[in-house]
């Protein structure tokens, strides 16, 4: 009885592993940041289709470098390619596909954790260097009930080069002439002050080691943590709580058709002004390699599911979904992926 | 006969993949950072300019960071790990009490970096920031800026000087305990005293070995990366003193690697390796050098 038992599940085994071997398998690497949703999504996508995704997060200049090199079939990034990096392909053009939106708020270590008001001015200033302590004019002026310690201000920031870091310095370089001239955009910067910590984890644990210290975390960690946030003035003059949806009607603004645009300080009306997409990317023309029709296929598929049913699981997971607009604009992009020049999906 | 051959053989080509592992490292290393050489020349080593955004790049801030907790750990674990390795050699060398204080040791060599790298930033850093509040006014009235951040240069050593403890004080007990019997016995029959023993004889036999366990606490110091990035503040300046924040070669390169989207920021990371690689390289050179000379001719 015993023998037979084991014979069959053997058997059931090899069955399964016949199914799994006519299932696709797919391959992808980059940003971190979506690493947890991607996780969640391709779990999900496993049990209901069979095909199985496999997504490393190696941060997004490896996943640029990987999809470059052919050695995945997508990578995933916080920021968009330059013309340069585009360039790179020139016989096949690398599509972006949005699959969700994150934020970054300004977090601080002050007493009874009060919710600060803060403008761009504000900010930058704070981070540059000239705003010194929380009793100065320019924030006791906006947040008048509050009362604000005459503490020095530590700015915390990433000392590991990040998306986050990127949005954050992008936001600064729009709203501020000053930031722009002395520090720009990057994933790591030359930082005129203050202290490194190594990922969310480690800028959150130093400002809340340090009293009256100050920094940015990406929103989902900021909650799930518990962290008080500033209240951020957006460009149309609306004080904007960070929020899945306030980060969602970001999107708004008018948006180009291959969706690689940076969205921070938008002009939407209720959307927070540090917000930012996290893309996939991968060829227009799938018939690459050695790859087959059946791979081009799934791959498609699996983008058509993670920015339509998919999208259900950023919520949960304090990702900010597609709004339709930008959902509209991502069905054109993978419908115009080709196999030996005839569109995937119809 | 054919299986000695054959064990000889294995044996060396062992030993050939092992040389030439280093050789593929170092030839790797040189051809990552080749760009980078190239575009800032021998000047990459003496910039203290570091700025991603516009591809200016240079190594300084880092070996100093690198050199600085190194050296300061090595100085501050000495004279712990010493005394730890001649009173297990020497005076304790059999008991429970022998067996817990060996174990310990060898429970510190045993812990990954990563909880160093927690127990500092959660117990050392509030109090050296504690400390650095009580310096503060100190500070000023001889014109040294303290901040108390708590994480900076001296937090980094005090780590690192804990972890190196183990490297320095197992092989300076080992050679201690090697010490010929009949030359300290000869000591004692002149009627020279434990201490002079340990002063004249001992130590002195013993000392190309013990040196060669500081090398690998140096090594080890020189390599850290994951407790180091933790508690050092993670600034890319060259730090102005004992209290500022800095950051470290190994560490930067962890930090950045990941994200460095443009092929020059890549290539100088890589370069800062090879910096990293061509010092560690020079000091066990030096340190062979100085091993051979104190060895005592038997």
């Amino acid at each position: 009885m015993k023998i037979s038992a084991t014979i069959l599940t053997i058997l059931a085994v090899l069955g399964l592993g016949g199914a799994a071997l006519a299932a696709e398998e797919l391959l992808g690497a980059g940003a971190t940041f979506p690493e947890p949703l991607y996780s969640k999504m391709f779990d999900v996508y496993y049990s209901q289709t069979g095909n199985k995704v496999n997504y490393q997060g190696i941060g997004s200049g490896g996943g640029i470098q990987q999809i470059l090199g052919k050695t995945v079939d997508f990578g995933g990034t916080d920021a968009f390619l330059t013309p340069e990096q585009l360039a790179k392909s020139p016989d096949n053009s690398l599509l972006h596909i949005p699959t969700a939106m994150g934020a970054v708020v300004v977090t601080y270590n002050l007493p009874g954790k009060p919710q600060l008001k803060m403008t761009p001015d504000v900010i930058a200033g704070i981070f540059l260097g000239g705003i010194k302590s929380w009793n100065d004019s320019r924030i006791t002026g906006l947040n008048p009930g509050v009362q604000l310690p005459g503490d020095p201000i530590v700015v915390v920031h990433r000392s590991d080069g990040s998306g986050t870091t990127f949005v954050f310095t992008d936001y600064l370089s729009k709203v501020s002439p000053d930031w722009k001239n002395k520090v720009g955009a990057g994933t790591a910067v030359k930082w005129p002050l203050g202290l490194g910590g190594k990922g969310n984890p480690g800028v959150a644990g130093l400002v809340q080691q340090m009293k009256g210290a100050v920094g940015y975390v990406e929103l989902s960690y900021a909650k799930k943590n518990n962290l008080p946030y500033a209240v951020v003035k957006n460009r149309a003059g609306n004080f904007i709580v960070p929020s899945i949806k306030s980060v969602s009607l970001a999107a708004g603004a008018s948006m180009p058709d291959d969706t690689r645009v940076s969205i921070t300080d938008t002009d939407a009306k209720d959307g927070y002004p540090i917000s930012a997409f996290t893309w996939i990317l991968v060829y227009q023309e799938q018939a690459y390699g050695d790859r087959k029709a059946g791979k081009a296929k799934a791959l498609a598929k699996l983008l058509w599911w993670m920015t339509h049913e998919g999208q259900k699981y950023n919520a949960d997971l304090l990702y900010a979904p597609l709004s339709g607009e930008v959902k509209t604009k991502a069905e054109k992009i993978i419908k115009s992926m080709t196999f030996n020049g005839q569109p995937i999906l119809k | 006969m054919r299986r000695e051959r054959l064990f000889r053989n294995l044996l060396r080509l062992a030993a050939w993949l092992v040389g030439l592992n280093v050789l593929v490292i170092s030839i790797t290393l040189f051809w990552g950072a080749s760009p980078t050489l190239r575009h800032f020349g021998l000047g990459f080593l003496w910039s203290s300019h570091w700025n991603p955004v516009t591809d200016e790049f240079g190594a300084l801030p880092f070996l100093a960071g690198t050199l600085a907790t190194s050296f300061l750990a090595l100085a501050l674990s000495l004279p712990l790990s010493l005394s730890m390795a001649i009173l297990l050699g020497e005076f304790l060398r059999v008991g429970w009490l022998s067996n817990v204080f060996k174990s310990l040791v060898d429970l510190i060599a045993a812990v990954p970096s990563v909880i160093f790298g927690y127990w500092g930033l959660m117990v050392l850093v509030p109090l050296v920031r504690e400390a650095e509040m009580w310096l503060m006014p100190l500070g000023q009235s001889v014109g040294i800026e303290i901040m108390p951040y708590g994480v900076g240069v001296l937090t980094a050593s005090l780590v690192l000087a804990v972890m190196i403890i183990p490297n320095t004080a197992a092989i300076a007990r080992e050679v201690l305990e090697l010490v010929p019997r009949d030359l300290k016995e000869a000591a004692y029959s002149f009627g020279a005293t434990r201490y002079e023993v340990v002063r004249s004889v001992i130590v002195p036999y013993a000392r190309s070995g013990i040196f060669a366990g500081i090398l690998l606490s140096l090594g080890r110091a020189l390599g850290e990366t994951m407790a180091v990035t933790m508690v050092i503040g993670n600034t890319n300046e060259m730090p102005a003193n004992l209290f500022a924040p800095a950051n470290t070669m190994a560490s930067v390169i962890a930090n950045e690697l990941a994200e460095a989207t443009t092929a020059i920021h890549y290539s100088s990371l890589i370069a800062v390796g090879l910096v990293l690689f061509l010092v560690t390289t020079v000091i066990n050179f030096i340190g062979t050098y100085i091993i051979k000379k104190m060895t005592v001719q038997a």
